[in-house]
């Protein structure tokens, strides 16, 4: 066990992973040499080299097709964008080619790789270093979308997104990057693609929140506890595909559910979570499913804190939905 | 560049010096597409395909260079190359059944025809966005240099490609990786109806190489011993670690884009015309009968034997049933997923669309 922050938690397990597999390499923008603008990878190019860990030319096109071309060819290449608000030029071959490659090829291909993205706000990084881009990848089949919330599930989850033959998006909050540490196993453990997890036991109101909204929602939980709202709380950990028995078994208890997510309103992932609880828990349900989440502009500056779900905005939302 | 003589002969210090058997074998595999082409073109007029996007004109540029490959060596295909596939021993009958979506589609219908792959002959999956296969052919080239194997990809692309943002990423990951990589463009002269002069203002395509520091030649699409000699150069400069090789191959889409196109809308008859006399076949024809190892009756006969081959193909393709409708619910994932479970029983529990006949 050492203390880790969630950097150097991934940076653990991708150490972890080069170590284990020789068909392992990473590629991006700045990760060799600088380890990273956020250091995540810094000092894997000196323990394995420049041909396992690839400082790329600036686009996202050439980063992501040509691992996917790896991918095809037996290796699993991780590769970094080094924000999700610059992920739009390599869409195209995730959406196009990464996420439909093992279906058109009837599995005969397949493009086992993973697309590590630092995303989400928090961090005064206006409109183009603080998207949640998560509905868009959770919107096309083929893709599997992780948003860690804390180190031990990122090692865990980076690990077992490595070692998975379909192609995952990787969502690090990366508000959170360095401000939480907990004790880290210095092994390779996994943490299984798919399981959320219960955070906070409660019987009133199931809570959804998943990354740096997580702390939030717990909070939240916490703060109208003083006032008898007893709140379970859901880490999603696996967006997609979804854990689906933990989150309808819990609102089948509780019969009320808010969801919390950084990202726009509209056909965000909030709106599908609400619409597949209605599905299967509508004659439990005691009030509106209620989604708490960042306004349909862009990204703002000045006001983030107001654009963001953050505690203010959630605890009240919570009472009301208790008391409803 | 030029190989075949306007006599039928070669220029000697460009023969890439085949065989005579080889040669001949080359010849028979670019007829035999024509021929499965000229099948396909005329069932789908019919209405008994959806769709085709052939490569009247093209075939020494395809062909040539599928056969300039070794065995071991990648072909990252754009979506006009299934000669290429055909050369590699694929089966015709497989390729017609896909062209058919029917129960046995290696595809199982989930795609519009002429979208083919196959593992087993090294053949990456033709995907519709234009230049998205490049990177990936770099990539491949990356890891086969990565895992030390004597590989090299050819990828084909159109000049259109040239144009797309994925071209310049790829273009650009070579040059500064050096994997052993052909990328192969024939140049055809229309993007569906946009000439080449619309479509780059450079003077050729083969000087964007120089941009990249990629090693560039342009050769004589039509001349499959031309095309057949540029591409053996990239494959031994590849395997001999010299990294990435560019090659224009000039040719001319003689056909439409597809079957959904019509091309008189954008280019005269006269244009088709003086390109049907620079056909890549009756040139390869010229010099295999120069060399005197073939004759009007070998050729007819050949002919003859292709044209019962396609024939028998897609009259079987034609029994065959629709592939299972469960089908559509597989390979989205290694594992299905529990949405897609659910989503696939309730689809074959429940009601049928009416066939499309029956639709007023």
């Amino acid at each position: 066990m050492t203390e880790m922050n969630l950097v150097q938690a991934i940076n653990s397990a991708l150490r972890g992973a080069l170590r284990e597999d020789e068909n392992v390499l990473l590629m991006g923008e700045d990760i060799g040499t600088l380890g990273g603008v956020f250091r995540v990878t810094q000092g894997l190019r000196e323990e394995f080299g420049p041909d396992r860990v690839l400082d790329t030319p600036l686009s996202e096109t050439g980063i992501l097709g040509t691992a996917i071309g790896m991918a095809l060819h037996g290796l699993r290449p991780v590769s970094e964008i080094q924000f999700a608000d610059f992920i739009y030029p390599g869409f195209d071959q995730l959406v196009s080619e990464a996420a439909k490659y093992r279906y058109r090829t009837a599995g005969e291909f397949h493009v086992p790789m993973v697309v590590r993205t630092p995303y989400g706000g928090g961090i005064r990084g206006g409109q183009y270093h603080s998207q949640s881009p998560e509905a868009l990848f959770i919107h096309t089949p083929g893709l599997k979308v992780v948003c860690p919330s804390n180190p031990y599930d990122a090692k865990g989850l980076l690990l077992e997104a490595i070692e998975d033959d379909d192609p995952v998006i990787f969502f690090e909050p990366k508000r959170v990057y360095r401000a939480v540490k907990m004790d880290v196993p210095d092994t390779t453990y996994r943490v299984p693609l798919g399981e959320g997890k219960v955070v906070r036991a409660g019987e009133q109101v199931t809570c959804l929140a998943w990354g740096a909204m997580l702390y939030e929602a717990f909070s939240a939980a916490e703060e109208v506890a003083k006032e008898g709202v007893d709140v379970e709380v859901i880490d999603l950990r696996t967006l997609w595909p979804l854990d689906i028995e933990t989150i309808t078994s819990s609102v089948k208890k509780t019969g009320r559910l808010v969801i919390v997510h950084e990202a726009p309103r509209t056909c965000g992932f909030g709106g599908e979570l609400v619409a597949l609880i209605t599905e299967r828990a509508f004659l439990h349900l005691e009030a509106p499913p209620v989604r708490v989440t960042g306004w349909d502009t862009p990204f703002p500056l000045t006001h983030e804190r107001e654009y963001l779900p953050l505690v203010h905005r959630i605890a009240p939302v919570l009472l009301e939905t208790a008391r409803y | 560049m030029q190989v075949i003589r306007d006599d039928g002969s070669l220029d000697s210090k460009l023969d890439p010096g085949l065989s005579v058997d080889e040669v001949i074998a080359l010849y028979k595999a670019m007829v035999r597409t024509r021929i499965v082409d000229d099948r396909l073109e005329r069932i789908q007029r019919q209405g008994r395909i959806a769709f085709h996007v052939g490569s009247l004109g093209e075939e020494a540029a395809i062909v040539g260079a599928a056969a300039a490959l070794r065995d071991r060596d990648w072909i990252v295909p754009c979506y006009r190359e299934v000669g290429a596939l055909l050369w590699r021993g694929y089966p015709l009958q497989r390729y017609v059944d896909h062209m058919y979506g029917n129960a046995d589609d290696p595809v199982h219908g989930r795609q519009m025809p002429d979208h083919t792959f196959s593992r087993p002959h090294r053949y990456l999956a033709v995907s519709a966005p234009i230049g998205t296969q490049i990177p990936h052919a770099v990539g491949l080239a990356m890891a086969a240099k990565k895992r030390d194997l004597d590989e090299c990809v050819g990828v084909f692309f159109g000049d259109g490609a040239t144009s797309s943002n994925d071209f310049h990423a790829a273009m650009n990951f070579a040059g500064v990786f050096q994997p052993p990589v052909l990328f192969l463009c024939r140049n055809n002269g229309y993007a569906i109806s946009l000439p080449v002069e619309r479509q780059t203002a450079t003077r050729t395509i083969a000087e964007k190489a120089a941009a990249y520091r990629v090693p560039a030649a342009r050769v004589d699409g039509n001349d499959a011993l031309a095309v057949f000699g540029a591409v053996r150069e990239g494959v031994q400069r590849a395997a001999n670690g010299g990294g990435p090789t560019f090659i224009e191959l000039l040719t001319y889409r003689v056909g439409g884009h597809s079957t959904s196109d019509d091309p008189r809308i954008y280019r005269s008859e006269e244009e088709v015309d003086a390109w049907r006399d620079a056909d890549p076949i009756l040139r390869l024809r010229k010099h295999i009968e120069h060399r005197d190892v073939w004759n009007d009756d070998l050729d007819s006969d050949w002919r003859t034997v292709c044209d019962l081959e396609v024939k028998a193909c897609v009259r079987r393709a034609e029994q065959k049933p629709a592939p299972e409708l469960g089908e559509m619910f597989t390979d989205v994932y290694a594992e299905q997923p529990w949405h897609l479970r659910e989503q696939q029983a309730r689809s074959l529990g429940g009601p049928r669309a009416a066939a499309e006949e029956d639709e007023s």
